[in-house]
């Protein structure tokens, strides 16, 4: 009960929110929030045309399955630290880039694997429908096949965005650059004095979280909608983000 | 920002501390295995309920979605404060993150098998509940035991992650090699790479056994 007052003090501390104070709520939530969507991204821009276009030509088809099994096999904090350690041996920056290359690397196989899986699921009548009207690939591509796998690739890149997020705070145990993850961080290295910032720390990054999963998801029911195709549901089933 | 000397990999370290991380790999394997099969139990008895009352299935989906949801390290931290730091709190965290994945494939699994199969059992005589175990269960293994992968997998990941609650395991050995100064790079790249190696053995150990327990499958 103590612990809930503590906390609530500490989250209704006025300076806290002042947009200006670095370490403030302000700023770790958008540090947070730039971290996480610098690396979505360029993950999405490496990792979706490329799975189109190998699922389009029917290319790397074992491949492409086993890729989201091998990137939940890696375990997001040893990757982060390793990149933190290959930075810190060389002239780059240990605040902003390991972790992001690190993010990018976990987001690239459930976007991967999904968008591939999407593309691959557009019904073969559809497609030969097209050829016989005379379409070319790239007209299949833009008109047919990401109409219709559009709604699952949103899927892909909401599971994806969820897990950055997640594991942009654990980015806080390396660099300072963790976003919210720094309070819940910090407040553990002080000890039970530093409960009450673990606890609002943990509490505004699961209520960020689910913000940013609320929002993508009402944004691919209006892209189904649009679509006017699609089972988000199936697409779920698909590939479930590795839990970050 | 220290410069380490250090070589990314020294064979003789891992040599001379054999003991130090195979204590770790067993701690790490103890938390991994008590979550998933507490997780699995759990998610037995959540997906017997959603099949007995298909109308909640929609409702766990949805509530262990939202727990899947929280981050890892938030879920460890809003714990803390409840059950303290250490294995309670590492352990429900764990498992909550399987309960998503392991309800979803056990329900998906057994609603799956064939109507007419059921008819049969059903006409044969077969009570309910033998009905479930011999016919429903061992037909949706497969797909029971590709969640358990999936769990597996994950949580031997985010069990790195635990060793900030001070519960050793291999994040024990990244959070070390990264403390002390200069950093220590054996100690990242062992405690990284056999999480890797646990998570693919798990993988395929667990394969292995599905394939054994539905010899049928192989045609």
């Amino acid at each position: 009960m103590e612990l809930l007052v503590d906390t609530w003090q500490w989250l209704a501390e006025p300076a806290r929110w002042q947009p200006t104070v670095r370490n403030g709520i302000p700023y770790r939530i958008g540090e947070h929030l730039w971290v996480s969507t610098v690396a979505m991204l360029i993950a999405a821009m490496a990792s979706i045309p490329a799975a189109v276009m190998l699922a389009h030509y029917r290319r790397a088809e074992a491949w492409s399955s086993s890729v989201v099994n091998l990137g939940r096999a890696i375990p997001s904090f040893g990757l982060i630290v390793m990149f933190w350690l290959l930075a810190s041996r060389s002239e780059i920056s240990t605040q902003f880039w390991p972790l992001v290359a690190a993010l990018i690397a976990l987001a690239m196989p459930p976007m991967f694997t999904n968008s591939y899986t999407a593309i691959r699921s557009v019904d073969p009548e559809v497609l030969d429908a097209a050829r016989g009207m005379g379409m070319t690939d790239a007209g299949i591509v833009r008109h047919i096949e990401l109409l219709l796998a559009a709604p699952i690739i949103a899927v892909g890149i909401r599971l994806a965005y969820v897990q950055v997020i997640a594991t942009t705070a654990i980015g806080a145990i390396v660099t300072d650059g963790g976003g919210l993850g720094r309070f819940i961080v910090g407040g553990f290295a002080q000890g039970r004095g530093g409960w009450p910032m673990v606890v609002a720390g943990a509490i505004l990054l699961a209520l960020v979280t689910l913000l940013v999963d609320r929002t993508l998801h009402f944004l691919e029911g209006r892209l189904v909608s649009a679509a006017g195709v699609g089972n988000t549901l199936a697409a779920t089933e698909v590939a479930t983000g590795a839990a970050g | 920002m220290a410069a380490s000397t250090r070589p990314l990999f020294e064979w003789s370290w891992l040599v001379s501390n054999l003991d130090r991380v195979g204590a770790a790999v067993v701690q790490h394997l103890v938390l991994t295995v008590s979550a998933v099969i507490i997780g699995l139990c759990l998610s037995s008895a959540l997906a017997a309920w959603c099949l007995r009352h298909p109308s909640r299935y929609r409702r766990v989906i949805e509530a262990s979605s939202l727990l899947y949801t929280v981050p890892s390290l938030a879920l460890f931290a809003l714990l803390a404060p409840i059950v303290g730091l250490g294995y309670i709190n590492a352990t429900i965290a764990l498992v909550s993150y399987t309960v998503l994945i392991l309800v979803r494939n056990i329900v998906t699994g057994i609603l799956q098998v064939p109507g007419d199969v059921v008819e049969a059992a059903i006409g044969m005589g077969m009570t309910r509940r033998r009905i479930l175990w011999t016919v429903e269960v061992p037909l949706a293994l497969p797909v029971i035991v590709a969640g358990v992968r999936i769990a597996t997998v994950t949580v031997i990941g985010l069990v790195t992650v635990t060793a900030l609650l001070g519960l050793g395991g291999l994040g024990q050995l990244i959070l070390s090699g990264f403390r002390v100064l200069p950093p220590f790079p054996t100690l990242i790249v062992v405690g990284t790479g056999l999480s890797v190696v646990l998570a693919i053995a798990f993988d395929l150990v667990l394969l292995g056994v599905q394939r054994l327990a539905t010899p049928w499958q192989q045609a």
